[in-house]
């Protein structure tokens, strides 16, 4: 499988603001990757450096084989962008600003714009500044989604969406992905990304801090476990088995935390002590994402304030 | 009063946005009163020589509809002129541009929703936008009186040639506080209040244009009207000020009446919807630049199409004046040119065409800015069109349009001039005059386009090279400035049409620059970040 977006050591400076400092992220063909990270942490910057709207001061970037700065109007070609707040032309009405999009970047498929218009019940007719953001940014998607490309850049798409437009994004989003196109998606909306995304990125202070699948990142992140056994053990006790922390003892129920690599063997030595109630808890992804914004950081906290 | 309540805070924002454009343009109508009063003062020494040319212009009906009647014959009159009526203007415009900025547009970009939703009155906005561009008036205005007074000129006329300034500015004022309420868009607000002011302009004209009679009773129903009817260092009427204010007060509160039965960021004036599919003109930038600007180069072309007429039928009534000498010195001075009175008349309307049309190009190459501000031009440059192109397109579009309009009032004036007066030039020398201005608009576009293209947060200095070169082109010779700063004006570069030589080696010098400097632009454009 080939890399459709490769980035190494991007780094981009304004003034004295260090916007990114020394980013890599892959993105492989065929998949939707997830791109989070809290505010200001550089994902709107690095959206576009992979446009090349912005000129990096170091480091390397390719996506679909070209370097985005200076073969943009060709990359161009083949990608199609939803930027994180949308505006339109004041007197353009949504359909004209769909087909000029669309004629632009070389053509739309006539067929899926007339189904997306139906299913995100956009009026047509409007003029840019009447549209509400929702609407605005229907517009915007039905526009990217229904051409041609084979690489999608969405920057938070949804931000502005109904939960049942939502669910309509959802569905196209997987509808592109099956025929084998590539998305980047932005987005701050956990479940959305933990629906759509095959692999995410988390960004922060301008380094991606974690990449990887899910599933990679749930077994970064420790489990909950609280147990009832016979045989209690002492807090201290508890405390010093490997990979255990956290420990807290009370009327007999032992809780704590324990990283993936040793909840094997915490179950093992609760059998030991004949269990008699056992509930494990996965980290949730907002802890997940919590845990990668804040804590478990190369950049100590109060670096950041 | 709870609507008025955070007018204090708002007035203190507004302020803090203005600290530049408000003194400096108040600082830019001081220079224009006081200093071409001292120019035309030191033209005319003597008194009696003044005297002596005056008669003529008083009489000639083109230069009363461009500036309005002379208050009386005198030094003082003369010295004053051309800046009560252009002075009057321009403080109107200053009006507008101020109080649309603080609501409509804070309004229509949605920061007004934000301070809205704080601690703030229903009329708190619009009441500091009012107060703000009501001191900018009477700024302009008061402190061009008294720079007249110092000047050593008559102290009761100079108070009437502040009145004049603020009579115009704060009509405008209500004028434009209505029409930011009826509109819902910023452009739509400036439609009407501009139509407003170019509208109080013809009607101005026209009343001027005859003695007495119902048309010339009509001008009272101008705002411009008034400025020039305050004839100061004449009559001096300085209760007219009393309709300016009538005007600020009935505008204001029509709006505020308005602006209670209306819902934030919706207007009176309905929005209406559009196509559901794009023509087939709309596709690849010029296509879509030129969509944009429909409606403004309609407007401008209909506008030209009737001040090209007006300018032509005008020839006419300009007609055998004396050649006395002090007559011809100050013809020569005003248009740059010695010839028959039909040629300095035509020579010199072509190039205060020339300078609108420049303003007009400069607007249309700034729309590059303000897409890219917008966040427009991201969505254009992030499909398969290049910098080059998108930044192309802006140019072509103004240098365009700047060609058109001129083709569009150089014909009208071409087609009705050799009509009304029989020893007016031929329709050929006409058009040929227009289009000789040309290449120094180009030159104006062209600089618009590298300040947008390498540095658009400098872009809103293109307004400042044109005010320049209008002001060092179009006056420095009535000012007295030196040679070396008049040629730094593209305008200075014109040569002598009709009657006189076509300056072609400066034509093509400014032609060859306006293209480099458009290519400057064009590279600066494609190597820069993006906002």
């Amino acid at each position: 499988m080939t890399d459709a977006i490769t980035i190494r050591g991007l780094r981009k400076t304004f003034g004295r603001t260090v916007a990114l400092d020394g980013l890599d992220l892959t993105v492989r063909e065929g998949e939707v990757h997830g791109f989070l990270g809290p505010n200001g942490a550089g994902k709107s910057t690095t959206i576009r450096a992979l446009l090349g709207l912005l000129r990096v001061d170091a480091g390397t970037a390719r996506v679909l084989g070209r370097d985005p700065w200076r073969e943009a109007t060709a990359l161009h070609r083949d990608l199609a962008y939803v930027p994180g707040d949308v505006v339109l032309w004041p007197t353009l009405s949504g359909g004209e600003t769909i087909d000029l999009l669309g004629r632009l970047r070389g053509g739309v498929d006539e067929e899926r714009r007339r189904r997306l218009v139906a299913r995100f019940e956009l009026d047509e007719t409007k003029k840019g500044k009447a549209y509400s953001k929702g609407n605005r940014q229907k517009v915007a998607l039905v526009a990217a989604l229904a051409s041609r490309v084979p690489l999608l850049v969405l920057d938070e798409p949804t931000a502005g969406l109904d939960p049942l437009m939502e669910q309509v994004f959802q569905d196209e989003l997987a509808a592109l992905r099956a025929e084998g196109r590539t998305t980047l998606l932005s987005s701050h909306i956990l479940s959305e990304v933990e629906r759509a995304c095959d692999r995410v990125s988390i960004v922060r202070a301008g380094v991606v801090v974690e990449s990887g699948s899910l599933e990679h990142l749930r077994r970064l992140t420790r489990t909950r476990v609280q147990a009832t056994v016979e045989d209690t053990p002492t807090r201290a006790e508890a405390a010093g088995w490997p990979g255990v922390a956290d420990v807290a003892l009370q009327d007999g129920r032992l809780s704590c935390t324990v990283d993936a690599e040793h909840l094997g063997g915490l179950v093992a030595e609760l059998a030991r002590r004949r269990v008699a109630g056992l509930t494990c808890q996965p980290p949730s992804l907002e802890e997940l994402f919590l845990a990668r914004y804040e804590g478990g950081s190369p950049v100590p906290a109060q670096a950041r304030a | 009063m709870t609507r008025l309540a955070g007018l204090r805070d708002l007035l203190r924002l507004a302020w803090r946005r203005d600290r530049v454009i408000v003194p400096s343009s108040v600082a830019g109508l001081v220079l224009l009163s006081v200093g071409s009063a001292q120019a035309t003062l030191a033209l005319f020494p003597d008194d009696d020589s003044a005297v002596a040319g005056l008669a003529d212009i008083v009489a000639n009906p083109a230069l009363v509809a461009m500036y309005g009647p002379i208050s009386a014959a005198d030094a003082d009159a003369l010295a004053v002129f051309k800046t009560v009526m252009m002075g009057a203007v321009l403080t109107a415009v200053l009006a507008l541009v101020v109080l649309r900025r603080h609501t409509r547009t804070e309004e229509e970009e949605g920061r007004l929703e934000l301070v809205g939703a704080g601690v703030v009155g229903r009329w708190a906005p619009l009441a500091a936008g009012v107060l703000v561009a009501t001191s900018a008036v009477l700024l302009a205005s008061g402190l061009s009186a008294l720079g007249l007074l110092g000047l050593g000129m008559d102290p009761a006329g100079s108070l009437a040639f502040g009145v004049a300034w603020a009579t115009a500015g704060l009509a405008q004022v209500g004028v434009t506080a209505l029409a930011v309420q009826l509109a819902s868009t910023t452009r739509g607000a400036g439609g009407l209040a501009f139509g407003a002011l170019g509208a109080a302009y013809l009607l101005r004209a026209a009343a001027d244009s005859v003695d007495g009679g119902v048309v010339h009773a009509l001008g009272w129903l101008s705002p411009l009207g008034w400025a020039g009817r305050v004839e100061p260092y004449g009559r001096d009427r300085t209760w007219v000020l009393a309709l300016g204010l009538g005007a600020l007060v009935l505008g204001v509160a029509a709006a505020l009446v308005v602006l209670d039965r209306r819902d934030l960021g919706g207007g009176v004036l309905p929005t209406r919807t559009g196509r559901a599919r794009a023509g087939r003109a709309l596709s690849g930038p010029l296509g879509l630049v030129s969509r944009l600007a429909t409606g403004t180069l309609l407007g401008w072309v209909v506008g030209l199409a009737a001040g090209g007429v007006v300018l032509g039928s005008l020839l006419g009534a300009v007609g055998d004046l004396s050649s006395s000498p002090q007559m011809q010195r100050f013809l020569e001075a005003l248009g740059g040119s010695a010839g028959t009175l039909e040629e300095v008349y035509l020579a010199t309307e072509s190039r205060f065409v020339a300078v609108a049309i420049a303003a007009g190009g400069i607007a249309l190459v700034l729309r590059l800015g303000a897409a890219e501000r917008l966040g427009l031009g991201e969505a254009v440059l992030a499909t398969p069109t290049s910098r080059t192109r998108w930044y192309a397109a802006h140019v072509a579009l103004a240098v365009g349009a700047t060609t058109l309009f001129t083709l569009v009032v150089g014909g009208a004036v071409a087609l009705v001039g050799p009509r009304a007066s029989e020893d007016a030039p031929g329709a050929g020398a006409v058009l040929g005059a227009f289009l000789a201005t040309l290449p120094a608009v180009w030159l104006l576009v062209a600089a618009a386009a590298l300040l947008v293209g390498a540095r658009p947060r400098f872009a809103p200095l293109a307004w400042a090279v044109l005010l320049v070169g209008f002001v060092v082109g179009e006056l420095g010779p009535t000012m007295d400035l030196p040679g070396w700063l008049v040629d730094l004006s593209p305008f200075a570069h014109l040569g002598q049409l009709p009657g006189g030589e076509f300056a072609a080696l400066a034509a093509a010098v400014m032609t060859v620059l306006a293209a480099g400097l458009v290519g400057g632009g064009g590279v600066a454009y494609a190597r820069r970040d993006l906002a």
